[in-house]
Order: C-alpha cells, then sequence, then structure tokens
C-alpha cells in the first residue's frame, strides 16, 4: 500500500490539520470553533472506520505498516514507523470514539477560551493514535510524551480549584515513569541496533540481569499511567480537577496506554520475566481490585467515586493481562473497551449533573431520577454496566478475563481469580450506594426540584455509548475476532518460555 | 393437521420465543407506552406474557410426543475464545418447559391483577406516570427469567440469574422515594442485590470450577463428562457444589443470605407475588435440579443443601409466627417454604422439591395477590375514613390494625382462605401433596430432619392460621379496616384461578398416577418417589390440624382489640421476642459484616491512601522541593558572585593541572 | 629590530586580566563592568597577538579580529540591554536586578 493513501497516516494527519484550521478561525466565533473540532473528530472516527474496513482480523500480523526513514541515533535508524495490528486497532477506534464524544459533551460546558480548548483536544487525539500506531519505540516515546502536554494544560487551565497541583502532579507522575521508559528504550535500540518493535520481537532473545531492569523500566512507566496498586494517587485529583471531556478522554484512553503498553512492549520483548513476574502483578492487580473499590465506597465526591472505581476496573485489566491465556489477554483488551465505554460514560453524567448544580458531592443530591427521569434511566443503565451485569459489557470482559486468571497457568493460586471476584460483590456497594444517595430517595435540596431533564445533545452524547454497551454485552463476536489471532499470536511467542518455566 | 403440527419436533425451535415476547411487550411500553395507556398498556404487557406462556404450551405439547432429550437450539455465537464456547444456545426438556410454564403463567395472572393493582397504587403514590414503568420492569423480569430458565449453559442461566436480580432490585425500589426516611424502599432494593451479589459471587467461582474441571459450562457437556477421578476432583466437585449452594442461598433466601426478602416486600404487592414468590426466588431450587448430575458426583453438597433447607424452613417459621405486618409473615413463609424445597432437592427427591415449588408458586402468588387485595381495601377504607387525622402514618399492611375483613371482602377472604389450607397442608388442597412428598422423603433420609421438618410444617399451620384469624375475623379494629371495600374483577378473577390452581394443583403428582414423576424422569435421572405412606401422610395431616387448632386457641377465641399484647407473647415472652425481632440477624450482620466493611474502607480511604500513598508521592515531592531550596542559597542573583565562582574555578583547576 | 622577550607579553597580559576580573567582581556599574570586561578580552587579544609573532602564524591576528568583532557586538547588545533596565527600573546598580532569584 503506498503511502499516500494509506489510511493511518490520514488519521494521524487530520486532527493536526483540523488544528491548524482552528488556528485561523477567530477565538470569538465560538460556535464555529466547536463544529469545525466536531467535524475534525468525526472525519477522523470515519478514517478510523475505512481503517477497520482495511484490517484483515484473520491476520495476525500488523498492518498499514508505513516506514520512512526520519533520523540516526548513534547510527541506529529511527524510523517513521506506524502500524496497526489486532491489539491496537480497538484502541484506536475507542479514541476516535470518545474524541468525538468529549468534543460533543463540551458544547456548552466550555465557554471560555473555546479555541485553545479544541486546539489542545485534537492535539490530544493525534498523540493518543500516535502511541496505539508507533511500532518504533522513539516514535512511540514521541507520541507518549507528547499526549501529556495537551492534557496538562486542559487540566491546568480548564479544571476546577486545585487544578494547578493537580495537573503539576498528573505530569510528574508520568514523567517520572516515562524517563526510566526513555532509558531502557534507548538502552535496548543501541545495544539491539534497532528501535523497531517488530524486528525487537523478533530477535529479542533471553537477557537475564539487565532484562530485569529493562522490564521494570518499562513496567514502572505503564503502571503508573495504567495506574496500579500503589502508584494511583494521581489519578483521582488528575479526574477530579480535569474538565468533564478531560476526564473522559483520560479514563477512557490515556489509562489504557498503560495497559496497552504492557501488551505491546513487556510481554513480547520480556516473555521470560513477564511469566515470572506474573504472580506478582496478579497480585498487585487484585489488590488494586479490592482496594479501588473499598476506597471508592468511602468517597463523598461521585467523580472522585469513579476515580477510585478506574483503579477497579482497571485491576481487572491487569489481571487478565497478566493471567498470560487467551482468555484473559482478550479479556484484557475487550475490558479496556469496557472501561472506555462504561467509565467514559460515567463522567459524562457526572459531568450534566455538575453542569447542572455546580457540585458534585453525594449530599447534594437524590431523588434525581424523579426529576429527571431519561436522565436517571440512562444512568442506571450505564451504572449497571460498569457493576458488571451480565447481558453488558462490562460483565463480558470481567467473565473472560477471571475464568482466564483462574485457569492461567502463569499465576497458577487461583485463590487470586476467587479474591478477585470479590470485587464483584463490591463493585456493586459502592455503584449502587452512590445510585442511591444521588437519584433513589426522596428529593432533599430544594434546588434539585427544577433541574432540567436532558436535551437532545446530551442523549446524542450518550446515545453511541449505550449503544456500544448494550452490543458488547448481548454480542461481543466481532470484537473478539478482531483481536484474537494477535492475542493468540502473542500467547505463543510465550509458550516456549511458559513451559521452561513452570 | 393441526395435532401433527404442533407436535412436530419443529415446533421446539419455536423456544427463543419465551424470551422475544416479552422483550418485544418492553420494548413496545418502552418506546410508546406513555400514550397508550394505563389499560392498553398492561394489556401489551399481559399479551407478551400470555403469549410466551402459550409458547411454553406449544413447547409442552411436542415435547411431549418427541421425547429423546435434550434439545438445543442456537440463536447466536456469544463468547468463543480458546477453549471457552459459550452460545446463546435454548435448552428444551422437561424440567426447562415445566419452569417456563409457571413462570409465564403464574406470570401472566399476575400481570392482569396488577392492570387493576397497579392503577389504585400510582394514584395512592401520586405518581401516575410511572405505570407504565411497572409492565417494563415486569416484561424484562418475564424475558429474564425465562432465559434463566431456557438456558444450555451455566453462563447463560447466569445472565438470567442476575438479569431477575436487576428487575427484583428495580421493582423493590419501584417507589424509590418511599419507605422509612424517604430512602427505605431504596435501601431494601439495594441490600437485595447486594446480598444477591454475594449468592452470584458463588455462582461464579463455581462456574471457573467447572469449567476448568470439565472444560465447558454447557450442561450436556458438563452432564456427560462423568465423575472425575483422583482426590484433587473429588474436591472440586465438592467445592462446587458448596459454591453453588452459596448461590442457592443467595436468590432462594436460605440462611445466611435470606435477609433481603423480607426488607423486598418494600415492592408492590404484584412484585412480592411474582418475584419473591412465586418464581424468582425459586430459582435456587431449579438450579440444584439442574445441576444434579453435579450434585449426585459431590460427596457431602448435597447433605449441606439438604441441611440448609431444613433449617432455614424451621428457622424462618418461627420469625413468621412473631410478625405483624401481613406481608412480612408471607415474607418469612416464603423463607420457610422455600426451605421445604432445597431440602428436598438436597435430598434427592428432585421431582418432590419441583412439584413444591409449582403448588406454592400458585398458593403463595395468590396469598401475597390477596394481600394486596387486602391492603388496597383497607387503604380505600383509610382514604375515606371521617375521624382520622391523616397526617399520621397509617399502615394498611399492619395486621394489627385489620380485623373482621371477612364480611367486607368476601372474594378474598374465600381465596385467601383456600391459600393459607394449601400452605397449611390440609389435604387434598395442593400444597399438602407436594409437602407430604418431601416430609416422606425426609424420614427416610434422616429422622431429625423430619422431625424438623414436621415442626416447621406446623408453625406454618399456627402462623397462617393467626394471621387469617388477625386480618379476617373478629372486630375491625381500625376505621380504615371498618370501611373496606372489595376490588374490581381484573384483580379477583385471577385470585380465583390461583385458588382453583391452589385447590387442584396436587392432581399434578398424584399418589401412584405421579405424572410430574414421569414428566421430569426423562431430564434428571435416576430419581426414584418416596413411597407413599398412609401413617406419614396421617401425621402431617395431624400436624397440620394441630398447627390450625392452636392458632384458633390463642387467636380464635377471644377478639384481640387494638393496643393489646400479642396472646402468644404473653405466654412465651422472652421467646416470643426472639421471633418478633427476627433473632437479631440483621444486627448481627450489622455489626460483623458492614460496620467492620465501613470501617476498614474508611482507614483504607483516608489515613492510607491520602495520608500513606499520597503521602509518600507528596512527600517525594516536597523532598526535592527542600534540596532545591538549599541548591537555590548559593544562587544569589549576584552576578559578581558568579563570576568569582567561575574564577575560583578556574583557578582551582588550572592549579590541579598545574601542580599535579 | 630588537625583540622585546616574550614573558613581557605575557606578564602584562596576565595584569591587564587580573585588572579586568577583579573589576568585574567588584565593582557594580555595568559601564565599568563592561569596560573592565573589555580590559579581559585585550589581555587576550595581546596575547594572541603575541604568540603569532613569536610563532610567525598568522592564525591569532585572524583570532585577534574575530574576539574584537565579538566584543563589539556583545558591547552592543550590553548597552542596549543596560538601556532597557535603566528606562526600566531607573537605576543601572546591578545588585538590584536579583527579580530571578525566588
Amino acid at each position: 500500500m503506498t503511502t499516500a493513501i494509506n489510511p493511518l497516516v490520514i488519521l494521524l494527519l487530520i486532527p493536526l490539520v483540523g488544528g491548524l484550521i482552528l488556528w485561523l478561525i477567530p477565538a470569538s466565533r465560538k460556535n464555529m470553533l466547536r463544529w469545525v473540532a466536531l467535524v475534525t473528530s468525526l472525519t477522523a472516527f470515519g478514517t478510523s472506520l475505512w481503517m477497520l474496513a482495511q484490517f484483515d482480523a484473520d491476520s495476525a500480523d500488523l498492518q498499514m505498516v508505513v516506514k520512512l526513514p526520519w533520523m540516526n541515533f548513534v547510527k541506529v535508524a529511527v524510523n517513521f514507523e506506524i502500524g496497526v495490528d489486532g491489539l491496537s486497532i480497538l484502541m484506536v477506534l475507542l479514541t476516535t470514539v470518545l474524541t468525538s464524544i468529549s468534543i460533543l459533551s463540551s458544547w456548552t460546558a466550555v465557554q471560555e477560551k473555546v479555541k485553545g480548548f479544541m486546539a489542545f483536544f485534537l492535539l490530544l487525539e493525534v498523540g493518543m493514535l500516535g502511541v496505539f500506531l508507533a511500532q518504533d519505540m522513539i516514535l512511540f516515546y514521541v507520541f507518549w510524551e507528547f499526549t501529556l502536554i495537551p492534557m496538562y494544560f486542559l487540566i491546568g487551565i480548564w479544571g476546577g480549584e486545585r487544578k494547578i497541583y493537580a495537573a503539576v502532579k498528573f505530569f510528574l507522575f508520568t514523567m517520572a515513569g516515562s524517563v526510566l521508559m526513555l532509558a531502557a528504550i534507548l538502552w535496548l535500540g543501541v545495544f539491539k541496533g534497532t528501535f523497531s518493535v517488530p524486528e525487537l520481537t523478533n530477535i529479542f532473545g533471553l537477557l537475564p540481569g539487565t532484562a530485569w531492569l529493562l522490564f521494570l523500566a518499562f513496567a514502572l512507566a505503564f503502571a503508573i499511567k495504567v495506574p496500579m496498586f500503589p502508584l494511583h494517587t494521581w489519578l483521582p485529583d488528575a479526574h477530579v480537577e480535569a474538565p468533564t471531556a478531560g476526564s473522559v478522554i483520560l479514563a477512557g484512553v490515556l489509562l489504557k496506554m498503560g495497559a496497552y503498553g504492557f501488551l505491546r512492549f513487556n510481554l513480547p520483548l520480556f516473555p521470560e520475566i513477564a511469566i515470572k513476574a506474573a504472580p506478582w502483578f496478579a497480585f498487585l492487580a487484585v489488590v488494586g481490585i479490592i482496594y479501588g473499590a473499598a476506597t471508592a465506597f468511602m468517597q463523598k465526591d461521585v467523580k472522585k467515586l469513579v476515580a477510585y472505581s478506574s483503579v477497579s476496573h482497571l485491576g481487572f485489566v491487569m489481571l487478565g493481562i497478566f493471567a498470560l491465556n487467551p482468555l484473559g489477554l482478550q479479556g484484557a483488551i475487550l475490558q479496556m473497551v469496557n472501561h472506555g465505554l462504561s467509565t467514559g460514560a460515567l463522567f459524562l453524567i457526572v459531568g450534566m449533573i455538575y453542569e447542572r448544580r455546580h457540585t458534585r458531592l453525594m449530599s447534594d443530591f437524590g431523588g434525581l431520577w424523579k426529576v429527571m427521569p431519561v436522565f436517571g434511566t440512562l444512568s442506571l443503565v450505564i451504572v449497571l454496566s460498569s457493576v458488571g451485569l451480565p447481558g453488558l459489557n462490562g460483565f463480558v470482559g470481567e467473565f473472560t478475563i477471571l475464568t482466564g486468571a483462574y485457569t492461567s497457568v502463569a499465576i497458577n493460586y487461583t485463590l487470586t481469580a476467587i479474591l478477585a471476584t470479590v470485587g464483584v460483590i463490591l463493585a456493586a456497594v459502592y455503584l449502587l450506594h452512590m445510585f442511591q444517595h444521588v437519584y433513589l430517595g426522596t428529593v432533599t435540596h430544594d434546588e434539585n426540584k427544577s433541574l432540567k431533564d436532558v436535551n437532545w445533545r446530551e442523549i446524542i452524547t450518550l446515545a453511541p455509548l449505550l449503544a456500544l454497551i448494550l452490543w458488547i454485552g448481548v454480542y461481543p463476536k466481532p470484537f473478539f475476532a478482531l483481536m484474537a489471532p494477535a492475542v493468540n499470536n502473542l500467547v505463543a511467542l510465550m509458550q516456549p518460555y511458559l513451559m521452561a518455566v513452570k | 393437521m393441526l395435532i401433527e403440527t404442533i407436535t412436530s419436533v419443529r415446533i421446539l425451535q419455536l423456544v427463543s420465543w419465551v424470551v422475544f415476547f416479552p422483550l418485544i411487550g418492553l420494548l413496545i411500553n418502552l418506546v410508546i407506552g406513555r400514550k397508550l395507556g394505563e389499560r392498553l398498556s398492561g394489556g401489551i404487557a399481559s399479551l407478551a406474557s400470555g403469549l410466551a406462556f402459550v409458547t411454553a404450551f406449544l413447547l409442552l405439547v411436542s415435547l411431549n410426543s418427541n421425547p429423546e432429550a435434550p434439545h438445543v437450539y442456537r440463536l447466536a455465537e456469544w463468547i468463543n475464545i480458546g477453549s471457552l464456547v459459550v452460545n446463546w444456545d435454548f435448552r428444551v426438556d422437561t424440567l426447562s418447559v415445566t419452569m417456563m410454564l409457571v413462570v409465564s403463567g403464574v406470570g401472566t395472572l399476575i400481570h392482569v391483577y396488577a392492570i387493576g393493582y397497579m392503577h389504585a397504587d400510582v394514584r395512592l403514590n401520586k405518581d401516575p406516570e410511572r405505570y407504565t414503568r411497572f409492565f417494563i420492569y415486569m416484561n424484562l423480569f418475564i424475558m429474564m427469567m425465562m432465559i434463566l430458565v431456557s438456558a444450555e449453559s451455566y453462563l447463560m442461566t447466569f445472565i438470567g440469574w442476575e438479569g431477575v436480580g436487576l428487575c427484583s432490585y428495580l421493582l423493590i425500589g419501584f417507589w424509590f422515594e418511599k419507605g422509612k426516611d424517604g430512602v427505605g424502599n431504596a435501601i431494601a432494593a439495594k441490600k437485595a442485590f447486594i446480598t444477591n451479589r454475594v449468592g452470584d459471587f458463588g455462582f461464579l467461582v463455581a462456574m471457573f470450577m467447572i469449567f476448568l474441571q470439565f472444560g465447558s459450562l454447557d450442561f450436556t457437556r458438563v452432564f456427560a463428562a462423568g465423575t472425575p477421578t483422583g482426590e484433587l476432583g473429588k474436591w472440586v466437585v465438592i467445592g462446587i457444589s458448596l459454591f453453588l449452594l452459596l448461590a442457592v442461598t443467595g436468590k432462594s433466601a436460605q440462611l445466611p443470605l435470606f435477609v433481603w426478602l423480607p426488607d423486598a416486600m418494600a415492592g408492590p404487592t404484584p412484585v412480592s407475588a411474582l418475584i419473591h414468590a412465586a418464581t424468582m426466588v425459586t430459582a435456587g431450587v431449579y438450579l440444584v435440579a439442574r445441576s444434579a448430575p453435579i450434585f449426585a458426583m459431590s460427596a457431602f453438597g448435597p447433605d449441606a443443601v439438604a441441611w440448609v433447607g431444613t433449617i432455614t424452613a424451621l428457622f424462618a417459621a418461627t420469625i413468621a409466627i412473631g410478625q405483624y405486618d401481613i406481608k412480612k409473615v408471607l415474607a418469612y413463609s416464603t423463607i420457610s417454604q422455600l426451605g421445604f424445597m432445597v431440602a428436598a432437592v438436597g435430598m434427592g427427591a428432585y421431582v418432590a422439591g419441583m412439584f413444591h415449588l409449582i403448588t406454592h408458586a400458585f398458593f403463595k402468588a395468590l396469598l401475597f395477590l390477596s394481600a394486596g387485595s387486602v391492603i388496597q381495601g383497607v387503604e380505600y377504607g383509610h382514604h375515606h375514613a371521617q375521624h382520622v387525622d391523616h397526617h399520621v402514618e397509617f399502615d394498611p399492611q399492619d395486621m394489627r390494625n385489620l380485623g373482621g375483613l371477612s364480611r367486607r371482602m368476601k372474594v378474598t377472604f374465600w381465596v385467601y382462605l383456600v391459600g393459607a389450607l394449601a400452605l397449611a397442608g390440609v389435604a387434598p388442597l395442593a400444597g399438602f401433596f407436594s409437602k407430604d412428598e418431601i416430609v416422606t422423603f425426609a424420614l427416610g433420609k434422616h429422622p431429625v430432619m423430619f422431625g424438623m421438618l414436621l415442626l416447621a410444617a406446623f408453625f406454618t399451620a399456627f402462623y397462617m392460621t393467626r394471621q387469617v384469624w388477625m386480618v379476617f375475623f373478629g372486630n375491625a379494629r381500625t376505621e380504615a379496616a371498618e370501611g373496606a371495600k372489595e376490588n374490581p374483577p381484573v384483580m379477583t378473577v385471577p385470585l380465583i384461578v390461583l385458588a382453583v390452581l391452589s385447590i387442584v394443583g396436587g392432581a399434578l403428582n398424584l399418589p401412584h398416577v405421579e405424572t410430574l414423576q414421569h414428566w421430569l424422569e426423562r431430564t434428571i435421572h435416576g430419581v426414584h418417589p418416596a413411597e407413599f405412606s398412609f401413617v406419614v401422610a396421617g401425621v402431617s395431616l395431624a400436624v397440620a390440624f394441630g398447627g390450625i387448632l392452636s392458632g384458633w386457641f390463642f387467636y380464635g377465641r377471644k377478639h384481640w382489640e387494638l393496643g393489646q399484647v400479642d396472646p402468644l407473647k404473653k405466654l412465651l415472652g422472652p421467646v416470643f421476642t426472639v421471633f418478633e425481632r427476627k433473632w437479631w440477624v440483621d444486627e448481627i450482620y450489622n455489626v460483623f459484616v458492614l460496620q467492620p466493611y465501613k470501617d476498614a474502607s474508611a482507614i483504607l480511604a483516608e489515613p492510607i491512601d491520602q495520608k500513606l500513598i499520597d503521602g509518600t508521592a507528596n512527600g517525594l515531592g516536597k523532598l526535592t522541593g527542600l534540596v532545591s531550596r538549599g541548591l537555590g542559597l548559593l544562587q544569589t542573583g549576584f552576578v559578581r558572585t558568579y563570576a568569582l565562582m567561575i574564577f575560583i574555578g578556574v583557578a582551582a583547576i588550572l592549579g590541579y593541572l598545574i601542580t599535579r | 629590530m630588537n625583540t622585546i622577550p616574550m614573558s613581557y607579553f605575557l606578564v602584562l597580559s596576565a595584569i591587564m586580566f587580573s585588572l579586568g576580573a577583579i573589576g568585574v567582581i567588584t565593582r557594580r556599574n555595568p559601564l565599568v563592568i563592561f569596560m573592565s570586561l573589555e580590559l579581559m578580552f585585550n589581555a587576550a587579544n595581546l596575547t594572541f597577538v603575541a604568540f603569532s609573532n613569536a610563532f610567525g602564524n598568522a592564525n591569532g591576528q585572524i583570532f585577534v579580529f574575530f574576539v574584537m568583532v565579538v566584543a563589539a557586538a556583545e558591547v552592543a547588545v550590553g548597552l542596549a540591554l543596560i538601556v532597557a533596565i535603566f528606562r526600566a527600573r531607573g537605576s543601572i546598580d546591578i545588585d538590584l536586578m536579583s527579580s530571578m532569584k525566588n
């Protein structure tokens, strides 16, 4: 395929071009800015569908690869190498969907500096897409760091009361991990003679000693991003202070970059160490599941509750990844999508009530279902999806992950999966607690009596998410089919080491 | 021609329609229900449920002439990863069709009843807009229940299992702004969901173990796999059966997870009848019957089930004696009767358990619906009462406020009496035969079990007599009860139908005829009926009459005036208080489970998360700040200081180079 | 032509450089600092020229031109800065210019 009509290149260019067009529009024409941003993100979404149409789901290989020489680093070639495979295609789609939805959700919520907001959002989309598409480690690192900047400003400029604190914290945490990752990337590239991930996957053999350090350097960067317990404390602050759209993207996509990093780097590059580390990571994941659920239960701020629920849900993802079998890995990837949809939607509904009442404290609400029936019903579906009710998306992911963990040879400790299953009970505890305090009961505050139900724009914002929540819950087959060959390939790659270790 | 068609095996392919009819019904009501008006909206929902019943009936006819079991029909693929293959498969066999008939049959009657009941209920609660929502939930429930009973795999059963739990949550919380402090119902709903989730945890773990042991979650493949060999395999099967038992205790409200069911009475009464008496709560019994081959392999799994059921049967019956709320008595009675069923299936008397499930569905649905009729009749009386302060909370469900209703609500009284006698186990009503079969089986199993079940049966007869007398006989104790009025036919006709079923339901499995036995034997193999014994039947009949008589002795001989202490309390004193306060189970849970979890969460959230973990992270930041501030002292801001430093540095380096 | 010994140049250059350095460190008037800087430049220039003459190599001479050009440019920029600072603050005492310090 020639570069000119490669969907991936176009996909990366569209938000960039959109950002340039925004730059030309005067800042006072707010609606025009919004429309341009929305149309750009929808075009990007359309392009990602085109990419999906071009994608061969039966192949485990990287597809639509573009490789252009870029520069040399200590005589090692650094290329502009991008491609998509079963591990990343769902992430790309998730990114384009959630970006469009986020922009739509900020229609009225963001009134100041609209131009900058939209421009940063499109830049952020470029960065996120780049992370999922990059197949060269340096390029990956560039995009990885690049996502920090727009997000930093989104939190720092359009955030809440403690926005500067949260933005700096977000930046520093991520940075602390990624500099170590940069060191590991440089080490690998210089000593192995290539920065290309596919090439490294093929040539990387056993490297005792340093491999542990390299694995940990990558793992730290990704674990902070996921975030895994106990590196999670940046997340609640960032979420609480970020604007709604920022939270949606943060939870929906940015966290997935961490989990995706594990899939793309830690497992294929260091299979033996991943297998040895699996019980420890599974243990941390389970601690995260239960810890996140218990802490979420105690939060008074709805947004903070959802943020801690992310810690719990991402624990499931990590558990699935380190089950290191097809069930766990496929469940984990699907759960990454599920979490993006459910938690993204949860942040949207929190944003909707915040826009109406300018508070997020549970004690300021109660009986909203009576005042806003449509909103209450939509929220219920979203909450249940996050609870993991069978028939909705969350359950399919959680069940496959837990079955994978239970049958995992790498974890080899069934109690891990059983403890993780306790998280399923606890999820119901904190989410229904929230639902009861916000939506059920009598209307306790007079301000809430006259709240307007959701308008059409808000319904349109939520509708795609709800449709996907139902679709994945009832018929997840197409989603699993997209990732299956790549996951099986990954498992096959690790199989000899698994035999050797156990 | 017609006969040929409906007996052909192709009819069985219609099975997925038992799910689709309710789905269509709920979608219609969801989209345009508000515009249809109450009658049409409720009618569509009832029709959807009724069509599901018709479908199930067609399946019955066809299955009868095509006995080779089981028939499995695939709707779509679902999850297919590695060795985990689970599809949307529907299973048609005698067990699933029996359950479908009960669910949709009783369900349809309750739908029709609800058209009338909810008409009054939404007005009483001042939100007529919510009428349609009720029927959406009810159709959703029928749909989920159908998925539960028609599934071919444990995972699909689990969808229905949690789905009905969701409906239960929604319907208990239907009037979510009502109840104690305005959140009572919402809290009851949450309690039901979370307690059920504890049971679902058991279901999930059991599924993991089944999958690891048998390599599949499909019933056909699991049951065909055969007994696992070896010490480990033996323990795995025991583990599976015990985790399934945990699931059963959640859904079927057995010890120790029964606490949600009494609170679930916060839901509208048709819900209590359909979900919390006739169908959903029996899902646990169905699950054990369905998993019979696994339980047959397990060493002491079945015994554990039987003992849990027996103890629950007796335990809940004692609580029912001390309750004053008309629905609470029925709720604890339901728990007790579910205990009978669970004990039966645990003993291996699957047919007896299923038989009791069916008859119980008839008479308990009847009792609940009649109780609903009583409540609305009395509400009417309260509404039209002259001398009542309407601002004071009046509880039409408190039996101490009722009395003498037999004269004012004749139909309700007679059907209630039928239900109560059937529940008490008076021959020849339905309850007698099914209960007798269980008790006979228990005698062959363990004499203590037999004794406990008989005692539970005695209490059952006693508390039902107490209830009937408190509600229907004597003087009306309040003006509301005085002015009570019989309800319209849309409510009483379903009651009469159910009353007839409660009378003749025993014919399903008469001794020596055993229709149900032969029917279910096709699916559950190796179940031998207990030999019918006139001695046991006589004893259990004597127990029933004994209970009724002693009930009359305490409550029937003289009138109970408002404000008086319960006659039994005078005799039993503290023992009665134990019953009245439900053995303090809720309080025990509060102290030993809820509060510790809250405390632990509070510790994790504040001292651990914010102070320790976040504090460490922020501490690192502060440390960096301190260090840089220290180094910052070197930056005086005077350029010449820097210049001097440079000179000193240069001089030092030069000096070193020269002198080395 | 009688040659002046090399050491003379170097000593003179060292004295000039030291004077310049002391001036830079001790004076507070940027104009004087500039003059001191020039002194240091010229000390270096003197050394360049002396060595160039001694070794018969023109490179040193060329460097001097470079240094002079750079010094001129630097003075131009520096004086501009001083004027700007004077306009902004009304004083050119460099001890007062510490706003970058915390």
